[in-house]
């Protein structure tokens, strides 16, 4: 039995001639919210991706709760793992139809759960999702992953199309979330947005970890490399 | 009525309005002279040349092979054509191939093994080549849809894999737009049916001095092969391209990292 959600063994992820996560070993705990953060183009996404299989590492193992994601079927991992995006994605249709979508035999009460876990109103359901503002669009897309009943949310930059106040309320979701047992993996490049969320933080800088733990520990004792990021970043801690 | 027989004559007076074509070109300054000459000279030339060959392999005394072997090179022509005008589908080539080669089998099938037609060079070549010409034209909107669409709606086919939604589900809804565009130009030339264009097949046979009644039905008969034809090759290159652009393990592969 492992205590980790993941675990990164030596893995590395080539696209092209662009090398963009490098040797990477790193476990994910299976408890809070764990907040991966970096400069553009550090391989953030690329991270979170190999957890649901959307990308498949070119050299090592990423283990799921133990298990190498490769002995995993990827539609049940998927769903056991689910993910929101950066951009709020509907699909044609009303909310209930989105829904449905990820479930087709849902219950009236499941999908009214699931919009209550996301924050969004049981009236909601018979909305058309693309008219919904992209904070309920986003909320729409919590929803729908919800009724998957996942057993962890990645969240890759999912409030960066968002105003503050929609990005407050897909913060708190994200934080009952993870109060209520189900681990969340968070990238984001919003510094201030980490001090919020963050019970552990991975730092990455060029497809590299550069340092990872509890939030107060690395925030306590970075490195020189971490302490030059959070403090040249336009929004760096206050 | 006496059969069209236009003759060099008439050919050369045809020729006539391309020189207005000409005139026009050089009055407005559009500067499509050249082109106008060289698009008659090679249209000429070429279908000549088919003409040529049509007298050969038309003549009774050769087997049947010969057609046969001008359908496969029909064939071959549209999966390059598809090639070149749809260069981000991978394998372009053997898809467009297999696509056409197997709705050209059932259409042809239908025409010869039901009797529509009798099995001879005159209707063998003509059918096919109407049946490929047009199914190649669907072909192309679709494989073009698909490239396009895959790479603009990525989002939502990733959004639809997060899920746990197989390959074949989550880029259906991209496919079925790609096959649909590309039959619903056949399906309108089937509804504008002697309204607004008399089609070719039933033109060419009125020229030559058949019965009307006679030529609808063929040119009817034809236009069902043609819709049929259409939708077998299009269906056949979208669920090539489902295969293409996702992996065996339910991961999306963006046409921009394909080399074709």
């Amino acid at each position: 039995m492992t205590a980790s959600l993941y675990d990164f063994d030596r893995v590395s992820v080539t696209s092209g001639e662009v090398l963009r996560l490098r040797d990477v070993t790193l476990a994910i705990p299976a408890g809070g919210t764990t907040v991966v953060v970096g400069p553009s183009g550090s391989g953030k996404s690329t991270l979170l991706r190999l957890c649901n299989r959307l990308e498949v590492p070119t050299s090592g193992e990423v283990r799921f709760r133990g298990t190498p994601l490769d002995e995993l079927d990827p539609l049940v991992l998927r769903q056991r793992a689910g993910m929101v995006f950066q951009r709020p994605t509907v699909f044609a249709g009303s909310v209930r139809d989105n829904l449905r979508v990820a479930d087709p035999h849902a219950s009236e009460e499941a999908m009214q759960r699931s919009l209550e876990r996301a924050s969004l109103d049981a009236g909601a359901l018979d909305r058309t999702a693309d008219e919904l503002s992209g904070g309920e669009q986003q909320r729409v897309c919590l929803a729908r992953t919800f009724i998957t009943g996942p057993e962890t949310l990645l969240m890759d930059e999912p409030t960066s199309a968002l105003d503050p106040q929609a990005t407050r309320a897909i913060e708190s979701v994200a934080e009952s979330t993870a109060a209520g047992g189900c681990p969340v993996v968070w990238v984001t490049h919003d510094l201030s947005q980490m001090r919020r969320i963050a019970d552990h933080i991975v730092v990455l800088m060029e497809g590299r970890v550069v340092r990872h733990g509890p939030l107060d520990e690395v925030l306590g004792s970075p490195t020189e490399l971490v302490r030059e990021y959070l403090e040249g970043d336009d929004h760096g801690i206050q | 009525m006496e059969s069209s027989d236009i003759g060099w004559t008439g050919l050369a007076l045809s020729l006539s309005l391309v020189a207005v074509a000409l005139a026009l070109s050089l009055w407005q300054g559009l500067k499509l002279e050249w082109q106008l000459i060289v698009g008659s000279v090679r249209g000429l030339a070429q279908l000549l040349l088919v003409g040529l060959a049509l007298t050969l392999v038309f003549d009774e005394s050769q087997p049947l092979i010969w057609s046969w072997i001008w359908v496969v090179a029909m064939l071959v022509f549209a999966a390059f054509t598809v090639r070149r005008q749809a260069r981000r589908l991978p394998n372009a080539v053997p898809v467009a191939f297999v696509a056409h080669g197997a709705s050209v089998a059932v259409c042809l099938a239908v025409a010869f093994g039901a009797g529509m037609f009798p099995l001879e060079a005159q209707t063998l070549i003509p059918i096919a080549g109407m049946m490929i010409g047009n199914s190649m034209r669907a072909t192309v909107v679709t494989a073009r849809s698909v490239v396009g669409d895959v790479a603009e709606r990525s989002d939502e086919i990733e959004a639809r894999l997060a899920l746990g939604q197989s390959r074949w589900d989550a880029i259906r809804p991209v496919i079925r737009r790609a096959i649909q565009l590309g039959i619903i130009p056949q399906i309108e030339a089937t509804r504008a049916l002697g309204i607004v264009v008399l089609p070719g097949a039933m033109t060419g046979l009125i020229l030559a001095g058949v019965d009307p009644i006679d030529a609808v039905q063929v040119q009817v008969a034809i236009m069902f092969l043609i819709l049929g034809a259409a939708a077998v090759t299009t269906t056949i290159v979208g669920l090539f391209a489902s295969r293409a652009f996702t992996t065996p393990d339910h991961r999306l592969v963006a046409p921009a990292r394909v080399t074709s």
